[in-house]
Parts: structure tokens; C-alpha cells; sequence
């Protein structure tokens, strides 16, 4: 008896002239999703976590403050003082006018230099804040 | 005599092309981060002389004070970060123009703050749950868009953040 091979009568490589534009949409998408400026935290911190949290999406409109462990401000790449925030919040909300500052706060920390930051936001007419914190399980 | 040229179609070679698009989609991959900022929003009162102070009926207000090690007096009771919780959905059950009043010591570590605030927020959360099942009969993450606005509407936070004392 012969066996023959059976093979089916179609082509059989797979069609790639379609894979560029497979390729591209992924692309936008992921050049729509960057946001390109990352910051270089020099504070060491570790957020409280909570049950109720909220979630921001939008990134072009928040702007972080950092407080570390030893109680140090951070904003953009600068360890800034207490009163210099002002000035700074100021400035973002000329920049952005609906900024949400987020607090990016140490659990440790004391809320002795979380009321100076809040202060110094409210003086410099950045009202919109959220409190950084990660979900409680 | 005219030699009939050989016509080429010209063409751009495009295999090469998915190469090109997949180095590119790679760098951009690597650099996103697609997390999402999570935390407790809150808007802070204008700065304090441009309020005019707005007298609040003692009844309306419900203090809560906060000290170092965590100790909490809710209006002159003593009790403990977890149990605000209860008695804050109790008291604007009660009272419904309540205004929670939250004000906490230099020295109470953030942890017990955002904690504090947390409770609050539950309480208005379950209120919200409670409101949304009476008018709507429905939990509230199975709401509409106007409806949930209803709902906020109907059942606002009142949470204030006191004016710290001064050193």
C-alpha cells in the first residue's frame, strides 16, 4: 500500500504585509499613554494606604509634593523649604489653573509640617489637593 | 530605433518596516507607566483672610480631634480611630446639615490623619450605598452618571479641615 502525504492546497505562509499597521496602533497608543517627564525622588517615603480612595487619571494635571521620612519637601526635582511653597504653588497655578497637588506624605511623618505645607498651598491659591495613598486590603 | 525599455514599477522596500515600528513601540513601552494616581481628594478652604467666617450652629459641627497617639475625641467622647466610622454615620444620620469638624495635633503621625479621614469617608460612602438603594434600588456603583450626581448632591460631604493652631 502507498501512503501519500496529504497537504491542504492553501498557502502556507501567513500574511505579513498587515503586521506594520498592527505595529503602529500599538505605537499610538503607547506615545498617547507616555507621559515622558519622570521625576528623581530623593525623599524616601512609604504612603499610608486607606479604603476610600479616589483615582486621579488625568497626569498632566497633578503636581507632586514629596515629604520623606526625615520630614524633607520635595517639589519637581528641588528639596524646597516650608516657605518657599507658596511662590511655587502659585506659579503652577498660573501654569495649570485647575492643578491638583498631590501629597505624596510619609505615614511617619508628623502632621506639624503637613498643616506648613497646606498653609503655603492655600496662600499660594492651590486649593485642589489629594492625599497619595495606596488601597487597603 | 527605440528599444521598448524594460518598466519597472518603482517601489519603496517595506519590509523593514514592522522592524522600524517595533523599536519604536519597544522604547515606548519601556517608558510608560500606565498607574494611576490613587489617593483622598479634598480641596482646601481660600486662605484665611479672605473668608469671611461663616458662624456654624454648635449643633451643626461635630468636632473631631485627633491627638498624638492616636486618641480620638468625638465631640467630648473619647473613642478610637476605628469606631468613628459608626458614630460619624449615626450622628448625620441624625442631623443631616452636620458639618464634621477634623483637627489633629502637630504631633499625630500622617498615618492616623489619613486613617481619621478615611473613617469619615466611609461613613459618607455608606450613607451614599443607603440613599442610592432607597430612591434608586440599585448599589451605587450600578448608577448612572446623573443619577450618582443625585446622589452626591443629596448626600454631600461636609468634611472641614479646622484652622490649625497657631505656635
Amino acid at each position: 500500500m502507498k501512503f501519500k502525504k496529504k497537504q491542504a492546497s492553501t498557502k502556507q505562509n501567513i500574511p505579513t504585509s498587515s503586521m506594520p499597521d498592527i505595529i503602529f496602533m500599538l505605537l499610538m497608543f503607547f506615545m498617547v499613554a507616555t507621559v515622558l517627564r519622570e521625576y528623581d525622588v530623593k525623599v524616601s517615603y512609604q504612603l499610608p494606604s486607606a479604603k476610600q480612595l479616589e483615582k486621579i487619571d488625568n497626569k498632566r494635571l497633578t503636581s507632586y509634593i514629596w515629604v520623606g521620612r526625615d520630614e524633607r519637601v520635595q517639589i519637581d526635582d528641588n528639596i524646597v523649604l516650608i516657605p518657599e511653597i507658596q511662590q511655587i504653588a502659585a506659579r503652577k497655578r498660573q501654569e495649570i489653573p485647575n492643578v491638583i497637588m498631590s501629597l505624596r506624605i510619609d505615614e511617619g511623618a508628623k502632621m506639624g509640617v503637613v498643616t506648613d505645607i497646606q498653609q503655603q498651598l492655600r496662600k499660594g491659591d492651590a486649593l485642589r489637593i489629594n492625599y497619595s495613598a495606596l488601597q487597603k486590603l | 530605433m527605440l528599444k521598448k525599455r524594460n518598466k519597472q514599477e518603482p517601489e519603496i522596500p517595506t519590509s523593514s518596516m514592522a522592524d522600524i515600528t517595533f523599536l519604536l513601540l519597544l522604547f515606548f513601552l519601556v517608558t510608560t507607566t500606565i498607574d494611576v494616581d490613587t489617593g483622598i481628594g479634598l480641596v482646601l478652604p481660600p486662605p484665611p483672610d479672605e473668608t469671611q467666617q461663616v458662624k456654624v450652629k454648635t449643633e451643626n459641627l461635630l468636632k473631631v480631634l485627633v491627638n498624638a497617639s492616636g486618641e480620638v475625641l468625638l465631640d467630648d467622647e473619647l473613642t478610637s480611630v476605628s469606631e468613628i466610622h459608626e458614630i460619624v454615620k449615626n450622628k448625620v444620620r441624625e442631623n443631616e446639615k452636620l458639618i464634621i469638624s477634623v483637627k489633629v495635633d502637630r504631633q499625630t503621625p500622617y498615618r492616623i490623619y489619613i486613617s481619621t479621614l478615611d473613617e469619615i469617608k466611609q461613613a459618607y460612602q455608606d450613607l451614599r450605598e443607603e440613599y442610592s438603594l432607597k430612591t434608586f434600588n440599585t448599589t451605587l456603583n450600578q448608577l448612572t452618571k446623573e443619577q450618582l450626581a443625585d446622589v452626591r448632591d443629596k448626600v454631600p460631604q461636609k468634611i472641614s479641615i479646622a484652622e490649625p493652631e497657631q505656635r
